[in-house]
């Protein structure tokens, strides 16, 4: 233990040993022949009942996702059907007073005031959108953010300031405002803009993961098995991905769970706004403030999109959680 | 000490300068290369080819665009004149230019709205610094127990919940079912102050949650870090009270990032509450923008979106040089 890590491998082992010496009854004894973080971490994990809740709940919510055409074919109406025959239009287009926003058999969810829309399959197509928009976003946020981190910790000097400076003077903006000033401007077609809106997202979301990338980077490179690497002549395009990068797989994949419920409800917001995605395509956001107009007749109307983001945002929430309590080595869970 | 306040005001004035280049550059160079014309913008569709050229000239936006950036940034320093020919009209600093719809000033409409969503902002940065520090204590000092688990329960829901929908459900609840609140137009502390309470008060407290969670979960995470240092330690062993341990000692450590968080949280907020004046229709800086960005009126989006940037900027600052003074070690880095 005194010696230091020469290898990426052998420092993964270093929190097993605290780990496998404080082992709870019940977890075989055989774990001290050391295990990686990742086993350690899928060991705490799977004690962690609320985390897998959430786990369980993003998988359900992603399978829902995939397969919205073929659960609407058996729940729901076609996204676009109109059921003028489901709301009561003396009452200005509100489903029958008493009937729970028009919630039956055949329209799970209710129905959408005015045009009478299925909000079933309003509110799985939405999830699709959601989900699509927030993790492509992610995807593309720490892409950026580890690339121009790690390049910023390892290289220091000019390029550190650089990336630093350009780090501050997003975080400088008003991202809010920003944003739905931006893509109010950009002149796009429908198709493309979903392609905004996860652009404007990553562009506002990459410096978090990258300061965090940055700032572990920079305590990363004076290891010794970063030295030794130098020293057997590796380049810097291997130490940064080969080297460093497996280092920082942890707090990389931390903070990216904890980042997509931000940015879900980034996107939710945006469509509240009235800058996310296009109608026709369906959001969450879009059909909360539509029910803007209505909910003191039919609250039920904002409460189903309004659950919606809040199960989903919550389930990343807890699984993210979960996961930095099981990936932090100073935690003794 | 005075070395390290005039490098952090020159950082802060290069940022806020940066800032409003690119936003300049963002919202008068997409909309001219999209093909929209900003000269007929501002005199509006049914204006004569000789108006719109008149007032391209009148605006200066027949000038290369760094010109135009020139003159503008110069309006803010030290104000600018415009030619309307016959007469000129002149524009006091700090200029942010004329509004494209209703031709007002652009920063007396800014102060104007200003007052509003101070109130909001304070309102809620009161209650959600109490509430949210003193659950994260409680939390910690009893970690395990049910209030514990209560109480970050509600702060992972509190933390998942868009505001724009716990802001409908609240007035729904509260205005609509209950009465218990007036709904309504916003009225001025100074004309009635109880009117003017009466008004904010869910707004304040909606936006409290979502911040007050995010405290709780923060200051318990820090209150259990601090418990166990060794002068934690030194201080019980030395027979102090456990009051004087946690309030005295421990304390102190705790809520130097809660500073910083705080300075960040109310810097950005009241640059404008975009969500929260729109969910309670509150005539605040972000209402002003949403209605800006909405009949893209560029000279108030870029105005509002420069105050927020400034707000956020004097935010940092503030906490970097509030840093300095608590930590002697940032002062000599």
């Amino acid at each position: 233990m005194t010696m230091g890590p020469v290898t990426s491998k052998s420092d993964e082992q270093v929190p097993s040993v605290e780990e496998a010496t404080s082992t709870p009854p019940g977890v075989p004894a055989k774990a001290i022949e050391g295990r990686s973080l990742g086993q350690i971490a899928w060991t705490r994990l799977k004690r962690d009942k609320v985390a897998l809740t959430g786990a369980s709940v993003i998988v359900f919510l992603v399978l829902v996702a995939i397969f919205a055409p073929v659960i609407n074919k058996f729940l729901g109406h076609p996204i676009n059907e109109f059921h003028q025959d489901k709301i009561n239009p003396s009452l200005g287009g509100i489903p029958e007073p008493g009937t729970w926003g028009g919630i039956s058999k055949d329209f799970l969810l209710g129905v959408q005031p005015v045009t009478g829309r299925d909000m079933f399959s309003q509110i799985i197509y939405g999830a699709r959108v959601s989900l699509l928009v927030a993790l492509s976003a992610t995807v593309v946020a720490v892409i950026l953010g580890v690339v121009l981190g790690i390049t910023a910790g390892y290289f220091g000097g000019f390029v550190d300031s650089a990336v630093s400076r350009l780090m501050d003077l997003i975080l400088a903006f008003p991202y809010l405002l920003f944003s739905i000033a931006l893509i109010s401007v950009v002149p796009v077609t429908t198709a493309w803009r979903i392609g905004v809106v996860v652009g404007v997202i990553s562009f506002f979301s990459w410096p978090y993961i990258g300061r965090i990338v940055r700032g572990q980077t920079l305590s990363l490179r004076e290891r010794e098995f970063v030295e030794a690497a130098r020293s057997v002549g590796a380049g810097p395009t291997r130490i940064l991905f080969r080297e460093l990068l497996p280092n920082l797989v942890a707090p990389i994949l931390v903070y990216s769970t904890l980042v997509i419920p931000t940015n879900i409800v980034f996107e939710a917001s945006l469509s509240f706004l009235g800058v996310g995605v296009l109608p026709p395509t369906p959001s969450w956001g879009r059909l909360l403030s539509d029910a803007v107009n209505y909910y003191t007749y039919d609250p039920v109307y904002m409460f189903v999109p309004g659950l919606a983001i809040f199960i989903m945002v919550l389930a990343f929430n807890l699984f993210g959680d979960g996961l930095r309590d099981a990936l932090d080595p100073k935690a003794n869970r | 000490m005075i070395n390290y306040i005039l490098r952090r005001l020159v950082t802060a004035v290069a940022l806020l300068v940066a800032v409003s280049a690119v936003t300049f550059l963002i919202f008068f160079a997409i909309p001219k290369a999209a093909g929209a014309d900003p000269a007929q913008m501002y005199v509006g569709k049914s204006a004569t080819p000789r108006d719109v050229e008149a007032t391209r000239v009148k605006l200066g936006l027949d000038q290369p665009i760094y010109i135009q950036y020139g003159r503008f940034l110069k309006g803010i320093v030290a104000g600018r004149d415009y030619n309307n020919g016959p007469s000129v009209t002149h524009c006091s600093a700090p200029c942010f230019g004329y509004s494209f719809r209703t031709d007002r000033e652009v920063w007396p409409l800014l102060i104007d709205r200003l007052p509003v969503t101070v109130s909001l902002a304070l309102g809620a940065a009161v209650i959600w610094l109490l509430f949210g520090v003193a659950g994260g204590v409680i939390s910690a000092l009893r970690r395990g127990s049910i209030a514990d688990r209560t109480a970050m329960i509600i702060a992972l829901a509190g933390v998942s919940l868009p505001i724009y929908f716990t802001g409908l459900v609240a007035q729904q609840l509260f205005v609509h079912t209950w009465n218990i609140f007036e709904g309504g137009e916003y009225v001025n502390f100074k004309d009635d102050p109880a009117g003017w309470a009466n008004k904010l008060f869910l707004a304040w407290v909606t936006l409290a949650l979502l911040f007050a969670a995010q405290y709780t979960r923060l200051t318990r995470a820090q209150m259990l870090e601090t418990m166990s240092e060794d002068y934690v330690r030194t201080a019980r062993a030395k027979g102090l009270k456990e009051r004087v341990v946690v309030g005295k000692h421990a304390m102190r450590s705790v809520l130097t990032p809660i500073v910083t968080i705080f300075g960040l949280d109310l810097g950005g907020l009241l640059g404008g509450a975009i969500l929260t004046e729109s969910v309670f229709s509150l005539p605040g800086i972000g209402r002003l923008s949403i209605d800006a960005v909405n009949v893209k009126d560029l000279p108030i989006i870029l105005g509002v979106t420069l105050f927020g940037a400034f707000f956020i900027v004097i935010a940092n600052l503030l906490v970097d040089l509030l840093y300095a003074v608590i930590d002697p070690r940032v002062r000599l880095s």
